[in-house]
């Protein structure tokens, strides 16, 4: 089968997250990395590759900067990527994103799209289920167990009060939870050989997407009312009671 | 022109209304003009009239049968839409909230603006305020599109409360002919029973994490629980680690509570943890690190090891 990855490159999560005064888009700087969300998608398409002799290819959007996120994804194991970058794409929402990433996947080709359920640094949620419709494909979203039939995709989609064993043949669009599978981690050899696969460069243009202006817009950014922290104390074997008086004032005992 | 309408996508989930649709229908009828329901799942003269009781004037509703029903529900909804023109649809941050308002979304060529804390409408203009980095700045979207205007809301946004007297018009939609897309079948539904008080609901949380350093350790949680007749709670990190199942997740993709009395056991207080529970009245949080950002809300921070600080617990609980 031929898989396709969705991988976002991010600003790395250990140090906060800033907006751009002006345009409110979130600063990104050069060197992003793999949003840990997608390193499970990565590991779930390199297992259906390897079960069904078939290809693991990325598509990803966004400034390519060092590449040092994708490099990453490449060193799973991953065959080439793709990178959509485009200056237009700037501050892109979520259903602009999903256009891009249809089109980039619809000229690669695939039997499954494996995305993860939200990213770490937008979270909208959403770009699996608006690619599947875009693609015009079943969307098997929220799996936390995939297995692969002949010629069909059956998952367990997570649900407020268990799971669901979901089944839709393919081309289909699976999104993945932490939890589906565990990732690897790159070997010396994944590393060294990532700097050699090939990873394309693209544009809307060369798409054939149009950009669209945005649909909503910012109009304004304010800190939230705080939450002040209360009392903080070093348990000296005595700190219990201190609990209890809380429960107390608080009358649940 | 002021909004003229309003609808509330609903979810069934345990053949009743789900409660985040109850709680879009409170806020939406306080606005002016029409509510109206697109309702999924097999249905009932008592849902329908739970849905009328809390502002559904209209119930356009769809059996999707076997069938996962996203992609159903999307055409069959996009075709309503077209007909009747609301301003607004609403959806809830549920696993099939999403999956229906982002195939929507792609479907009309609309927004879909999502996690929205807040929805507010000022004659013409809709505006949807969002948390950003764990709840410490507010961010307000005003729509530039045409409408229908589609959002997704959190959990626990809104309070849901009965009130109005209407007795909907049900009017059934026949299942589509999605194609190729419609074809997710639904072979096996596995519901985990559901025991002692529930997140959703209760005065009090305990909720564990990594912290505990073990699957078995969460019996901590669940004693401290059952002796104060309490919830009880997770982060991803220890349900992703198969310690708990997913139903008892609080954060950002997990539950929104706001109880009473929030107990965080070994938890470290990431930011997608915080915006689901930063909301409780009282925090308590234990953990050996002091500099743990879950202290920077924790309106008692007990800076201790949780197996010593709840064993102790437990016993000067069970003296009284
Ligand atoms: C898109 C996205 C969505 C997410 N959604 C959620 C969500 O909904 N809910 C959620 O919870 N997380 C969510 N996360 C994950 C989140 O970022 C954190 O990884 C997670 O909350 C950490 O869980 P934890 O506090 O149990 O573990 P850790 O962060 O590992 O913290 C463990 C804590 O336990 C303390 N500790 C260790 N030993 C002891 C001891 N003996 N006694 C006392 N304290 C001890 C440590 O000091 C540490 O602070 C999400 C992440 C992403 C990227
Ligand atoms: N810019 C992007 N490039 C590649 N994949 C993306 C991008 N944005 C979102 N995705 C995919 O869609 C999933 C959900 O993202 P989101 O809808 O932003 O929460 C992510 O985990 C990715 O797999």
């Amino acid at each position: 089968m031929h898989v396709v990855v969705c991988v976002k490159q991010i600003p790395d999560p250990a140090s906060p997250y800033k907006l751009e005064p002006d345009t409110h888009f979130l600063v990104r700087p050069a060197e992003q990395v793999l949003d840990d969300t997608d390193r499970y998608g990565v590991e779930m398409g390199l297992q259906i590759a390897d079960q069904t002799e078939g290809t693991v290819t990325l598509v990803s959007m966004g400034p390519a900067g060092t590449m040092q996120g994708i490099r990453q994804a490449l060193a799973m194991g991953a065959g080439k990527a793709v990178i959509v970058e485009d200056a237009d794409l700037r501050g892109a929402d979520a259903l602009t994103t999903a256009r891009v990433l249809s089109a980039a996947i619809g000229r690669e080709g695939f039997d499954v799209v494996i995305a993860g359920t939200e990213s770490t640094d937008g979270y909208s949620g959403t770009v699996p289920q608006q690619l599947a419709e875009l693609l015009g494909v079943p969307a098997l979203t929220y799996a936390k167990h995939v297995e692969i039939g002949d010629g069909t995709v059956t998952i367990h989609r997570q649900t407020g009060g268990g799971y669901d064993v979901v089944t839709a043949p393919t081309p289909v669009v699976v999104s993945v939870t932490a939890g589906v599978v565990e990732p690897r981690y790159p070997t010396f050899k994944g590393i060294m050989d990532a700097k050699k696969k090939p990873v394309e460069s693209t544009s809307l243009a060369d798409l054939g997407v149009e950009s669209v202006a945005p649909g909503q817009e910012i109009v304004s950014v304010s800190p939230a009312p705080e939450r002040s922290a209360g009392e903080k104390v070093v348990d000296e074997g005595e700190a219990h009671l201190r609990i209890i008086a809380a429960l107390e004032q608080a009358k649940v005992i | 022109m002021a909004i003229t309408t309003t609808w509330v996508f609903v979810e069934e989930v345990a053949a009743a209304p789900a409660s985040i649709g109850l709680e879009l229908l409170t806020k939406a009828r306080g606005w002016e003009g029409q509510v109206a329901v697109f309702y999924l799942g097999a249905g009932s003269d008592e849902a329908f009239s739970v849905l009328g009781a809390h502002g559904a004037t209209t119930v356009y509703h769809l059996d999707p049968g076997d069938n996962l029903g996203t992609a159903q529900a999307t055409a069959a909804l996009a075709d309503l839409v077209g007909q009747h023109r609301p301003d607004l649809v609403l959806f809830g941050l549920t696993y099939t909230d999403r999956d229906v308002a982002g195939r929507l979304s792609a479907r009309l060529g609309r927004p879909v603006l999502s996690n929205a804390v807040d929805v507010r409408v000022d004659g013409e203009a809709v505006l949807v305020v969002n948390e950003i980095f764990g709840g410490t700045q507010l961010v307000e979207t005003a729509f530039r599109a045409e409408p229908p205007h589609l959002v997704i809301v959190r959990p626990k946004s809104f309070p849901a409360e009965p009130g109005a007297t209407v007795t909907p018009e049900v009017v059934p939609v026949a299942l589509p002919d999605a194609g190729h897309a419609g074809q997710a079948v639904v072979a096996e539904r596995q519901v985990e029973e559901k025991v002692g008080p529930q997140l959703e609901d209760a005065a009090v949380i305990i909720s564990g994490g990594r912290g505990l350093g073990a699957a078995e350790n969460y019996a901590l949680v669940e004693d401290l629980a059952s002796r104060l007749g309490a919830a009880t709670g997770a982060t991803r990190a220890i349900v992703d680690a198969g310690w708990v199942p997913y139903a008892k997740q609080v954060g950002q993709t997990g539950k929104t509570v706001k109880p009473d009395v929030y107990i965080a056991c070994g938890i470290s207080g990431a930011m997608q943890h915080l915006v689901g529970m930063k909301d409780s009245k009282l925090i308590i949080a234990i953990n050996k690190d002091e500099e743990a950002p879950i202290f920077g809300v924790a309106d008692l921070g007990v800076v201790g090891d949780v197996h010593q600080v709840i064993p102790r617990l437990l016993e000067a609980l069970d003296g009284r």
